[in-house]
């Protein structure tokens, strides 16, 4: 996991609720007594959990109230300290945060689709309260293996309704049925999708029949289950043009860099099409495309910069742009 | 919420009338300037010709649907001519069998068509380089995706005559049952039994995207039946509309010797070249869209049921999207969101193959020859919604 860059915070454990097995929740507030800086749905914080460790951490309190955040953390054993550390945090404990950063922004649109697989439910909430709030049409469907595992399902079924909430225990009736959720693309719906890498990869086969650009989604890696993948902002070097130019984690690669005015062929915008595949010449990337083959993903060669971004831990891509 | 509604401004200009199907673009600049939705007499559908109204079309695929057909009759009514293809459907039924097509035809499956691909262009243009004047439609644009595509299909030889034909009833049909339609469909039964043997699994070779889609049955994904249209889909849809790419971007590059000059000296420019040509001279120009449930587009009320005639030609050349130098070619352009492969749920499958056959050609071409004029005025095709050249003498300088 990369350190983290920028400025911290000085925060302290408010309040520790139990709310599913092995999910605790935190409230985190500054030491200082001032409001955290204002965030949009889909942030996240890097909390410092000590050894030099750094986490991020999705954001599931509301965007209104910036007195506090909350974050929703699965303890996982085999993890590598991280949210062990995390769990063993009582009231009081000082933390060391950053402020909110969003790598997992949500665009604008007329309608969602929300699907959460077991902890990948933190990030999507302060969505869904913002859809609701600006009158959307919206669904969350919410999987996981069993009831009590699974963080703040009966608070938003309470809060929202079954209509609107759909949670899907897989003791109860089964795995989440991705053919019958994603069978029917709807006009101008887009897909927020967060979970584990498994779900995610046939959620994203089933997106080929979608529109391009419908499906958003974040990635929880496997070591860091409870920690959203960190992505944040990069630098791509255009080989050819000879500049460099920094990927903000709101823009695509590809709208970076038109912006300095170098030109990239695009179509759909959405990584569906490849009219925008570009050569790396060196650097990780993060595939977030719907259709380059298993292959071409592990040898990472090419890349959709309408939608891939810069693996975490890889600052610098350098493109043949 | 009330909104104000308008009615729409009727127009009694045809749009497949002769004249206007030869040369389309002072028809859609009047068309464009009678506002967001016009209706038009002849055909009795609405029109949309601005690019706004043509992308909240083209997007909202649950108001505009798919599954009335891409003609001006209702097919879900009036049953077509042929079962429904993908590009006449709606999700679900869309879903599936766009996922299975999406899964064969992709940037990684098409980047591997590069190295076949380049051979048969190098040669094509190998020989004309050799004269001093060409027919750029008959001698290169109409022989060049017949030589590769249907090896990547993976057809058998025989009955590759039948390809052109149909897809000239294909598409014709989009249009009304005028004496252009009828000429197209005069062999109609002979070329469509021809073209659909070929999409059987047992006619197919084993590597060809055919047998590719009809993998995707043995995974219990799509149907046989659907097996059979998907590869009919790529069959009718994936030649003429590649020709006609192919002609249309000479024929504009003729008219621009300073473009051509350009791209010599770099021929890494020659997608950006194709991308502007395909905005400025759309080779699939217009088709249309069902009304699935009451609707206001751009202050029009538009009654479910109704037919809207999508002019895809003519949203590439709005000014208020492009600029007041929209009917220009430019090289600089950033022609980045046109609507030539369409937008949205139903956008070309086929786009990567296409444009990878329309750079090659360009790029085989820069190689051996120096510059490019029209040699005598181009032929027009006269044709019900793709815009294309029957025959484009040109003069050229071998480099
Ligand atoms: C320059 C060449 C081409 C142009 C201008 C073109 C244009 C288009 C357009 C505008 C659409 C959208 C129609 C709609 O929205 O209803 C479309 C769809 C389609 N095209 Fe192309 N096309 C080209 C080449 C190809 C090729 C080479 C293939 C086959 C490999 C192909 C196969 C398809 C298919 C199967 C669809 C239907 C997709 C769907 O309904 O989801 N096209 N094309
Ligand atoms: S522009 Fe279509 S995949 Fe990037």
């Amino acid at each position: 996991m990369s350190a983290s860059a920028g400025a911290t915070i000085d925060a302290v454990v408010d309040q520790v609720d139990v709310v599913a097995d092995q999910v605790v929740s935190l409230v985190l507030r500054r030491t200082d007594g001032r409001q955290f800086q204002p965030w949009q749905p889909g942030a996240h914080i890097d909390v410092h959990v000590g050894d030099g460790l750094v986490r991020q951490y999705s954001l599931c309190s509301s965007p209104e109230e910036l007195d506090h955040l909350r974050i929703g953390v699965l303890h996982v054993p085999d993890s590598r300290g991280g949210s062990k550390a995390v769990h063993a945090l009582l009231a009081g404990t000082p933390l060391t945060i950053s402020e909110p950063r969003n790598n997992f922004p949500m665009r604008e649109s007329r309608r969602y689709l929300f699907l959460a697989g077991g902890i990948g439910i933190t990030p999507l909430i302060p969505m869904l309260e913002a859809a609701h709030a600006a009158g959307k049409e919206w669904t969350l469907v919410y999987g996981g293996r069993s009831r009590n595992t699974m963080a703040f399902a009966q608070q938003l079924e309470d809060r929202y309704g079954p209509e609107r909430i759909r949670i899907i225990a897989e003791d109860e009736v089964g795995r989440l049925d991705l053919d019958q959720i994603l069978g029917m693309p709807r006009a101008h719906m887009l897909v927020y999708a967060c979970g584990p890498g498994g779900l995610l990869g046939a959620v994203e086969e089933r997106c080929m029949g979608w529109p391009p650009g419908a499906l958003h989604t974040e990635r929880f890696v496997a070591s860091t289950l409870g920690a959203a993948a960190a992505n944040a902002p990069f630098e791509v070097e255009l080989a050819r043009t000879g500049t460099t130019v920094t990927v903000p984690n709101d823009k695509t690669i590809l709208e970076a860099v038109e912006e300095v005015g170098v030109r990239v062929l695009s179509s759909c915008r959405g990584g569906l099409c490849g009219t925008c595949e570009t050569q790396i010449i060196s650097g990780e990337p993060e595939h977030r495309d719907a259709v380059l083959s298993e292959e071409d993903r592990e040898a990472g060669e090419v890349m959709l910069v309408c939608v891939s971004r810069a693996a975490a831990g890889c600052p610098r891509l350098v493109l043949d742009l | 919420m009330t909104v104000t509604t308008h009615e729409a401004n009727v127009l009694g200009e045809d749009p497949f009338e002769t004249a206007n199907l030869l040369d389309p673009y002072p028809f859609l600049g009047r068309l464009r300037d009678a506002g967001a939705v016009s209706y038009l007499e002849s055909t009795g559908s609405y029109a949309v010709a601005g690019y706004q109204e043509v992308y909240e079309v083209l997007t909202d695929f649950e108001t505009y649907i798919s599954s009335g057909g891409l003609g001006p009759r209702d097919i879900r009514k009036d049953s077509g001519w042929r079962p429904p293809s993908i590009l006449e459907s709606d999700p679900p039924i869309h879903t599936v069998m766009r996922r299975a097509l999406t899964g064969v035809i992709n940037p990684s499956t098409v980047r591997a068509l590069r190295e076949p691909f380049t051979p048969p262009a190098a040669e094509l243009t190998e020989q004309l380089a050799q004269r001093k004047t060409f027919d750029a439609i008959t001698d290169l644009a109409e022989k060049y995706p017949l030589r590769v595509f249907p090896d990547a299909v993976g057809i058998p030889d025989v009955g590759r005559e039948h390809l052109l034909p149909y897809g000239n009833m294909v598409f014709n049909a989009f249009g009304p049952e005028n004496y252009i339609f009828k000429q197209a469909f005069a062999q109609g039964d002979e070329h469509a039994a021809a073209v659909m043997r070929n999409c059987q699994r047992e006619n197919l070779d084993d590597t060809g995207f055919g047998a590719q889609i009809w993998k995707r049955v043995e995974d219990g994904l799509i149907t046989e039946q659907q097996a059979t249209l998907l590869v009919r889909a790529l069959l009718s849809a994936g030649v003429d509309t590649t020709i006609f790419g192919i002609g249309n971007t000479l024929s504009v590059l003729a008219r621009y010797p300073e473009a051509w000059a350009q791209l010599r000296e770099n021929p890494k420019m020659a997608k950006f070249a194709v991308d502007e040509a395909l905005r400025l001279e759309s080779p699939f120009q217009k088709f249309h869209r069902t009304v699935a449930v009451d609707t206001v587009l751009g202050g029009v009320h538009l009654p479910a049921g109704a037919k809207v005639l999508v002019f895809l030609g003519a949203a590439n050349r709005d000014p208020r999207k492009w600029g007041e130098n929209a009917d220009d070619f430019d090289l600089n352009r950033n022609a980045s969101g046109h609507v030539a492969f369409g937008m949205g749920l139903h956008q070309c499958v086929g786009q990567p193959i296409a444009r990878l056959e329309m750079e090659i050609v360009l790029q085989q071409l820069l190689e051996r020859v120096a510059a490019i004029e029209p040699d005598g005025a181009p032929v027009p095709i006269l044709h019900n919604v793709l815009r294309g050249f029957e025959s484009l003498p040109v003069r050229i300088t071998a480099a």
